[in-house]
């Protein structure tokens, strides 16, 4: 045990560590929207709603079936991704041709759709979920205690995230969607059926979104209004890293988390609106956000 | 250079009619409103209205989406409520540290005078920071900085947290026109939504809403012709925010509370599905709008949480089915601009 700045180590390990956590959560999200909008020109507001669905999605198979953390963790995403293709294929395919701010209203509405629905069946309060047992108990560092499933958290975001990034950049597929990003009517000349991308794409990133639920679904308690508060500090993570760049989402995300974990240590009342203030900074100094291209 | 004389724009005799007629009706259903509905009811519904109107001039003329305009509708409200109820200024300029403005409680209009000035000053620090991006990021920054105030009127002291300011007098107008009775207090409401409803029709057609208009539709070619677009955008916001705030300032009076209900992203969300259904970019959709989802509100009020769901089912009909609102269709079927 020792001291930092008159703070024990073990506060500020705690704190670094569950600033990571959010963190993870930050960037998953933050990389779904990035994906989304490179493809399809819309901010999904829904993204919030669809992470709180990937939480209740677990909760619902764990009553109903049985099924515990494992097998939820591939479902939920699956469940939850093909209502998003739904929605894309219903709804959102309509909006493409027309400003921007029609998907963002769009998605919006989806989005209270969706909390309203889950209020009305499970209530305001939040319900629990319980730990696999294989990612009980933790490790002894030393300097500060690591519960497994901390890290098993930090692990996978990471590994998703940066999977989500080798896809993108390094393969074949990730060049025809990046082709299909730039000039989609060239690429559908050379025979990609873009329009499937497109929903695969929105497919994918939903699925995200409700893959990060799941993770949360035994940290925090899985409730209706999980989403739409997270969301909004996304959004603001979004306008810091800017969209252009998968890396600089993950990078942003998780790097904010760090940065909110240590404002609760050393000025707690900030640690809220920490990432606010951090993005009115950037957008003085350097509008178009850390990793973003001038428009 | 800052003028634009347009021989089309000087008489538009139709336009000038279908509006003059529609003002007129608007006016006679304010009249008799009172006497058929509940007044309180009404004058929220201006409320509502009011505010709007001022975000429409933003999404309907500009092209800018503001999603955090609760911030200002909200912020103003508490102020108001703060300099009738109490007066007393204090400022934390240290931890611990206050600077105390002794001040008396003020009477209503004064009130509402410092909502429109923390509207004002608000929307200028929020602007300046907002039209640095384009778009969507406009639309993600009003958010994020509107969420931001919101964690700070759940610390401030003055906002009472959770319990918001209750039990705010109305007081009297100039000191000396009591504001207890409903009516008088119907005729004022009345007076302050029709000034910033003309004001914000006045400032459309004026040659500085063209300019915005013409942002709106080519925000490029505005530059190319000179045009400092950034300026335009700014004053616009700041237009609206202040109208935003007297708006919620004057809702401070009315409902005799200021509350955090007003300041969460919820509420932003409102008034963008007040617009929508009424018609964005029209002049009197935002007016039907809020009507229409209040009265909504109230009458479902029973259903609990599923109005949440209403609403969205509403966003989404809106947007798929029918983008030209209320207002819009009405306006489009008979021809005339409304």
């Amino acid at each position: 045990m020792f001291e930092i700045f008159g703070i024990p180590s073990t506060a500020l390990f705690g704190q670094l560590l569950i600033g990571l956590i959010n963190g993870s959560f930050y960037a998953l999200l933050s990389l779904g929207l990035a994906v989304i909008f490179g493809m399809l020109n819309i901010i999904n507001f829904s993204h919030g709603a669809q992470y709180m669905m990937g939480a209740f999605a677990a909760y619902i198979i764990l009553q109903a079936t049985g099924l515990g953390y494992w097998p939820a963790l591939i479902i939920a995403p699956i469940i939850v991704g093909i209502t998003g293709i739904i929605i894309e294929r219903t709804m959102l395919q309509w909006l493409y041709k027309l400003d921007h701010l029609y998907g963002l209203l769009l998605t919006f509405g989806i989005a209270l759709i969706i909390e309203g629905v889950a209020r009305n069946y499970f209530g305001s309060a939040g319900l629990p979920y319980t730990l696999p047992d294989s990612l009980r108990g933790g490790q002894n560092l030393g300097f500060m205690f690591l519960p497994n499933y901390r890290a098993w958290v930090i692990a996978v975001s990471l590994v998703v995230c940066l999977g989500t990034w080798f896809v993108i950049e390094r393969t074949k597929l990730g060049s025809y969607l990046r082709a299909a990003t730039e000039n989609p009517t060239l690429v559908r000349a050379m025979g990609v059926n873009v329009p499937r991308m497109i929903t695969l794409t929105y497919g994918f990133g939903v699925a995200l979104a409700a893959f990060a639920g799941v993770m949360a679904a035994p940290i925090y308690n899985v409730s209706p209004q999980m989403g739409s508060e997270l969301i909004i500090v996304v959004f603001a993570v979004v306008v810091i890293g800017g969209m252009g760049s998968i890396l600089g989402a993950i990078v942003t995300g998780f790097g904010l988390g760090v940065i909110e974990g240590l404002t609760k240590v050393f000025f707690p009342e900030a640690s809220n609106t920490v990432i606010f203030v951090i993005m009115a900074i950037v957008l003085l100094v350097r509008p178009a956000g850390l990793f973003g291209r001038r428009a | 250079m800052e003028r634009v004389v347009d021989p089309l724009m000087k008489k538009n005799t139709s336009r000038d009619r279908s509006i003059a007629i529609a003002f007129l009706i608007l006016l006679a259903v304010l009249a008799v409103a009172p006497f058929y509905a509940y007044p309180q009811f009404v004058m929220q519904v201006l409320c509502f209205a009011l505010f709007a109107c001022a975000f429409n001039l933003l999404i309907g003329y500009v092209g800018l989406l503001s999603f955090g305009h609760a911030l200002y509708f909200g912020w103003a409200s508490y102020v108001c409520a703060h300099m009738i109820k109490i007066g007393t200024i204090s400022i934390p300029y240290w931890p611990g540290a206050w600077l105390v403005i002794p001040l008396p409680p003020l009477s209503p209009e004064l009130g509402i005078l410092a909502g429109a000035l923390t509207g004002a000053v608000l929307g200028l620090v929020a602007g300046s920071l907002a039209i640095r991006r384009q778009g969507i990021y406009f639309a993600m920054i009003t958010l994020a900085l509107a969420q931001m105030m919101y964690f700070f009127a759940l610390q401030a002291k003055f906002t009472g947290g959770e319990d918001g300011i209750q039990g705010v007098p109305r007081g009297k107008l100039f000191g000396l026109i009591s504001l207890a009775d409903p009516y008088t207090m119907y005729a004022f409401v009345v007076v302050v939504f029709l000034a910033g409803f003309l004001f914000i029709y006045r400032v459309i057609h004026s040659p500085f809403g063209e300019v915005l208009k013409a942002i709106r539709e080519n925000e490029a070619r505005a530059i190319s012709l000179g045009y400092k677009t950034d300026r335009y955008k700014l004053v616009a916001f700041v237009l609206s925010t202040t109208l935003a705030g007297v708006a919620g300032a004057t809702k401070a009076v009315v409902m005799q509370i200021a509350s955090i209900s007003d300041v969460v992203w919820q509420m932003s969300g409102e008034v963008v599905l007040m617009t929508l259904v009424g018609g964005l970019g029209t002049i009197f959709g935002p007016v039907i709008g809020a009507f229409v989802i209040l009265t909504m509100q109230y009458k479902l009020a029973a259903f609990g949480e599923w109005v949440t769901v209403i609403q969205g089912v509403i966003f989404v009909a809106c947007v798929l089915l029918f983008r030209r609102g209320i207002v819009g269709e009405i306006a489009n079927i008979l021809r005339v601009k409304l």
